[in-house]
């Protein structure tokens, strides 16, 4: 089949372009680039990002396939690709001052950023297994490096190397569902893929399908640390500078979501043969996920590591969300793909820069009497503590409430309460650190440096968005439930 | 009026805002800082006074009513009011605050910036949960209000401090998270989060609960408020919070933070669920009775006076938790008045315990000893509020307590006269620690130097047993305030001793007046819906109900004078 590729194909990735052309950019800058001076790169690649969030902008007027269907321009993939330069704008703005701080200021970082953004960014919009696959390994080569930025350090080797080998498995996994799917139907494009699963009355092998279905989850739950396949987060989430831990524990999940949502909930969940076993693998999950993260939780005295068991329980309640399906269920998990990634972001880069240089103080005992010494940055942390226990007027309330609520309009009461559960163990872990600020005997050696002023602007911008969509959710949510979500 | 219709917002917000205030003054300056909440205090508590002035007692249904969309999606409103069972609680709230902030005045020295803002901010979230109609704020209020009391026991609290505002705060969200589910499927079954909205689709209805379900439904919300109030055996936390937290943190966790969970039973619990609330009774009846004793013994050996005071107020919560359950007028409104009085008399010791503790540095009654000789105004000052404490007549603990165990009595003979043995033990503990503390000869040479009260202790607690004498001899317009939210909720949640008065030919004399309500027979609920239909009246928002019962305004003075009689004739 010939096909022809028209301007409307390039507008519609419009972002992704611009992206990968400022990433290119900051690369053939660098050399040129005077050292010490490596952070105007920073900023060429922030107006790289704010440029694609204009073009975003722009295409969500022009919505529609591109590239012989591979890729759709839809109100979920806009969303989701602002989403991903918000992030990677505000991890830009954190990791500046970090890399300067602790010498490793070169220009491939932000270059990595942008393409680990790209990647992201295919991903949510492909509606082809084999573009979602290409933007996959986009997104996770990037950030493979990024985890190990800092080389001279053997955490960070560590955490490069395992993030690596693990996510290759990952992705070998679900390179072998897509085979298995491809089999099945002849076809690797998901309209299609669904169209005749759903028109063949009764699939030949439902068993070969479900192969498929599980192969694939697990290649994606690998990305979104879900258990029994989480092992490698808090390894690699310590290991990790941690503007990029921020980064990791948020774009390509998001990304990563994006995908289980349209590929097995949207293109598997509503096939009859292979409906059941999404849901089931969803449901179990959920309640692994935010088990095995919230209990693993509650033993760490390290800060990062103690986040990285969170942000695995958080993905146990994003797949609430996945589980509740439907349109009340897509919207919450949108809502909450947001909401989790300015409190987290946030959280990371605050504690990259409490950390001093070279991440020396990164324990919960680290933090004794900060709210002392500075009382600013305290209470910021303690926001995005509490906004991640999902306490009221903030958003991570509302993230909550609204995965619940679809839950229980879905009828999954049980799931409900483990999930509430679990949210108040959780409380536990997120007020150590408040209590070792507030309550903890002793002084700590903090830093004495001044707040840069992009990371402050970065952390003002997270704390207004927990604090404006944790008192008005509704205009967000509004927009969210009448996105166009193609297969719904 | 000058505050328009907006005085339910200024009453909840006016805090909030003096706690930003605080936020922007420079750290160093702690006088201003403690001038500022108190000035802001103050006017909230006048603002309380405004409420209960302008609340109109024979109204029916909500007053003061704030309806605004908050949030479309789902919609959530931003809808307050006040009726008969909240409106005692906030002026309690009002006036407790102040106090709080004068017996921090020289005893928090650290961080006086952010104590004061957490106090108001607490302030402000507890008048919130009393005010909201909207399952959905209340459950923002209730939750957003641990922040503040979590900081105030973890900083300013003593010994085990974190240990305990962690125990506070875990327990209260692992009862709130059932709640939190109860509330998310009332919204599924109704589409809305309004409290008045979902009440009547209960009451008229058109939103069936099936048996269990409504059980479950009971239950969740009720875990959620027996930990608050701590109904026995959730009371874990309660001596630990209590005894760790800086004086005017345990003023404000006895004085009111237990009542929010006494109010959400009155509220929810019993309207929302009247059938699971009728067979349930029993049983929360009887671990409230459970509490009352086991409260009253431990109090009885406990070797620190702050713990004692704390165990005690598992006492009194259960005799507010038992009147409730009565489910007679009798029972109701003296549950709602001993919660006020519990509030300003546990409020009161809690207050003079930490004077004691900020000359001595201890609260072990073995140290203290002989105290009358050195200390007379404060000693004859703690003797009342003892008093109060442990329902004397002509104060305002007897009021309470009497008239819980009347209703009790009429509802579950033996769980009344079990009730009356917790008076007696309540006595003893709480004059055997009277005696320990004060009377007798000095036994510690260091209490022979101890300072009597200074001119702002004296005013402070000149105020508290101005309030806990007036409240005992004169509370009818107290009582008078709860009759028509009290009555309607009793038509709602018993109609069996509604109709039985109705039955009765007219007449509304002292002993209709008393409310006397026959043991509920255990309604089967199917024949409850006919008798339902059968008397048109019995809806709950028909002022037929009302007229039935006697016009309000006749029989409050009718009961409120049997009150006054007997209080009377007790002192006599």
């Amino acid at each position: 089949m010939m096909t022809t590729v028209g301007s409307a194909d390039f507008i519609r990735i419009l972002p992704e372009l611009i992206l990968s052309i400022f990433a290119l950019l900051v690369m053939m800058l660098e050399p040129v680039t005077p050292l010490g001076k490596k952070t105007r790169l920073g900023w060429v690649s922030l107006a790289g990002v704010i440029l694609a969030g204009l073009a975003a902008a722009a295409i969500s007027y022009f919505p529609g396939a591109a590239f012989s269907a591979s890729i759709s321009n839809d109100g979920f993939s806009v969303y989701l690709i602002g989403l991903l330069l918000l992030i990677s704008g505000l991890t830009l703005l954190g990791s500046m001052s970090y890399l300067e701080r602790d010498a490793v200021d070169h220009g491939e970082y932000y270059a990595l950023i942008l393409m680990a953004t790209v990647g992201a960014a295919f991903m949510v919009a492909s509606t082809d297994l084999i573009m979602v696959f290409i933007g996959l390994e986009i997104s996770s080569i990037s950030t493979y490096i990024l985890a190990g930025y800092k080389r001279g350090e053997m955490q960070a080797n560590e955490s490069s190397v395992k993030y690596f080998l693990l996510g290759s498995f990952a992705t070998a996994f679900f390179l072998y569902g897509i085979a298995f799917v491809y089999g099945l139907t002849g076809t690797t494009n998901l309209d299609i893929v669904r169209e005749t699963l759903t028109n063949s009355t009764g699939t030949p092998e439902p068993q070969l399908l479900w192969l498929a279905v599980i192969l694939m989850f697990v290649g994606l739950g690998f990305k979104v640390s879900t258990a029994p396949f989480q092992v490698w987060t808090p390894d690699v989430y310590q290991g990790a500078p941690a503007p990029v831990t921020g980064f990791l524990s948020t774009a390509p999940k998001a990304a990563a979501f994006a995908v289980l949502l349209r590929v097995l909930v949207g293109s598997f969940g509503h096939v009859a043969s292979a409906g059941p076993v999404v849901f089931w693998l969803l449901w179990i999950s959920a309640v692994l996920t935010m088990c095995v993260g919230n209990l693993a939780a509650l033993w760490q005295s390290n800060v990062k590591r103690l986040l990285a068991y969170s942000s695995i329980a958080h993905a146990g309640y994003v797949l609430v969300g996945v589980t509740a399906g439907g349109a009340d269920g897509t919207s919450a998990v949108l809502f909450y793909l947001a909401g989790y990634a300015l409190m987290n972001v946030g959280a990371f880069i605050l504690i990259g820069h409490l950390a001093g240089p070279g991440e020396r103080r990164t324990e919960v005992k680290d933090f004794t009497g900060l709210a002392a010494e500075r009382p600013g940055m305290a209470a910021c942390l303690t926001v995005f503590m509490l906004s991640l226990a999902g306490f009221p007027s903030t958003v991570g309330f509302f993230a909550k409430f609204y995965v619940f609520r679809s839950a229980m309009h879905a009828h999954l009461t049980g799931l409900t309460i483990i999930a509430l559960l679990n949210s108040v163990v959780s409380v536990y872990y997120y007020l150590a650190l408040v209590v070792a600020m507030y309550m903890g005997e002793g002084k700590t050696e903090v830093s004495e440096s001044p707040v840069p002023r992009a990371l402050g602007f970065a952390i003002a911008v997270s704390l207004l968005g927990i604090f404006f969509l944790g008192l008005f959710p509704s205009g967000l949510l509004r927009g969210l439930t009448s996105l166009h979500v193609p297969w719904l | 009026m000058l505050l328009g219709n907006h005085i339910l917002t200024v009453v909840t917000f006016l805090p909030l805002l003096g706690a930003a205030i605080i936020a922007f003054l420079p750290r160093g300056n702690s006088g201003r800082i403690r001038m500022v909440a108190l000035v802001v205090s103050l006017l909230t508590f006048l603002v309380t006074l405004a409420l209960l002035f302008g609340f109109n007692g024979s109204g029916s249904g909500f007053q003061f009513e704030e309806v605004h969309a908050w949030i479309a999606s789902p919609p959530i409103q931003y809808h307050l009011g006040v009726d008969g069972l909240s409106l005692i609680l906030i002026v309690l709230t009002g006036f407790l605050t102040p106090l709080c902030v004068l017996v921090s005045w020289t005893g928090i020295t650290e961080r006086t910036k952010e104590f004061h803002v957490f106090l108001l901010a607490l302030e402000a979230g507890t008048i919130g949960v009393f005010v909201s109609l909207d399952l959905f704020l209340f459950f923002v209020f209730w939750e957003v209000m641990l922040i503040p009391m979590y900081f105030l026991i973890g900083i300013w609290g003593h010994g085990r401090k974190v240990y305990a505002a962690v125990k506070f705060i875990l327990y209260t969200m692992a009862g709130s998270a059932l709640m939190l589910v109860g509330i998310i499927f009332l919204y599924e079954r109704t589409g809305t989060f309004d409290y008045t909205q979902i009440l009547a689709s209960l009451s008229n209805g058109s939103l069936p609960l099936t048996h269990t379900t409504e059980s479950l439904l009971f239950w969740a919300f009720l875990v959620a408020f027996a930990i608050k109030v701590p109904l026995f055996p959730l009371h874990t936390w309660l001596p630990d919070a209590h005894t760790e937290a800086p004086t005017a943190g345990s003023v404000m966790l006895a004085g009111v933070l237990l009542k929010m969970g006494t109010y959400g039973m009155l509220r929810f619990c019993l309207p929302l669920f009247p059938g699971a609330s009728r067979e349930f009774a029993g049983l929360v009846s009887a671990l409230a009775v459970i509490g009352i004793i086991y409260g009253a013994l431990v109090s009885m050996v406990q070797p620190d006076l702050k713990r004692l005071v704390a165990y005690s107020s598992v006492a009194h919560l259960g005799f507010v938790v038992l009147g409730i359950f009565a489910f007679n007028t009798l029972g109701m409104e003296g549950a709602i008045y001993q919660m006020a009085n519990h509030g300003v008399s546990t409020g009161a010791l809690f207050m003079m315990v930490g004077m004691l503790y900020d000359r001595r540095h201890t609260r072990l009654i073995k140290d203290f000893g002989g105290l009358g000789t050195t200390m007379p105004v404060f000693s004859t000052f703690f003797m009342i509020v003892t008093l109060s404490s442990l329902g004397l007549p002509l104060l305002n603990g007897f009021v309470g307590e009497f008239l819980i165990i009347i209703g009790a009595f009429h509802a579950r003979a033996l769980w009344g006269s079990l009730a009356a043995v917790g008076v007696i033990l309540s006595a003893v503990y709480l004059l055997w620690m009277y005696q320990r503390v004060f009377l007798g000869e000095v036994t510690n040479e260091k209490n022979r130097e101890i300072p009597d009260c200074n001119p702002r202790e004296r005013w402070m607690l000149m105020a508290t047993v101005a309030v806990i004498i007036f409240m005992g001899i004169y509370p009818q317009p107290f009582l008078r305030q709860m009759d028509v939210s009290v009555s309607q909720l009793l038509a709602r949640v018993n109609p069996a001793a509604v109709s039985a008065h109705s039955a009765k030919p007219p007449a509304p004399s002292a002993s209709a007046g008393l409310g006397l309500a026959a043991d509920p027979p255990a309604v089967d609920p199917r024949s409850r819906g006919k008798d339902r239909e059968s008397q048109p009246g019995m809806s709950l928002h028909s002022e037929a109900t009302i007229s039935k019962f006697g016009p309000p305004a006749r029989k409050a003075p009718a009961k409120s004078e049997l009150v006054a009689q007997t209080a009377g004739g007790a002192s006599r």
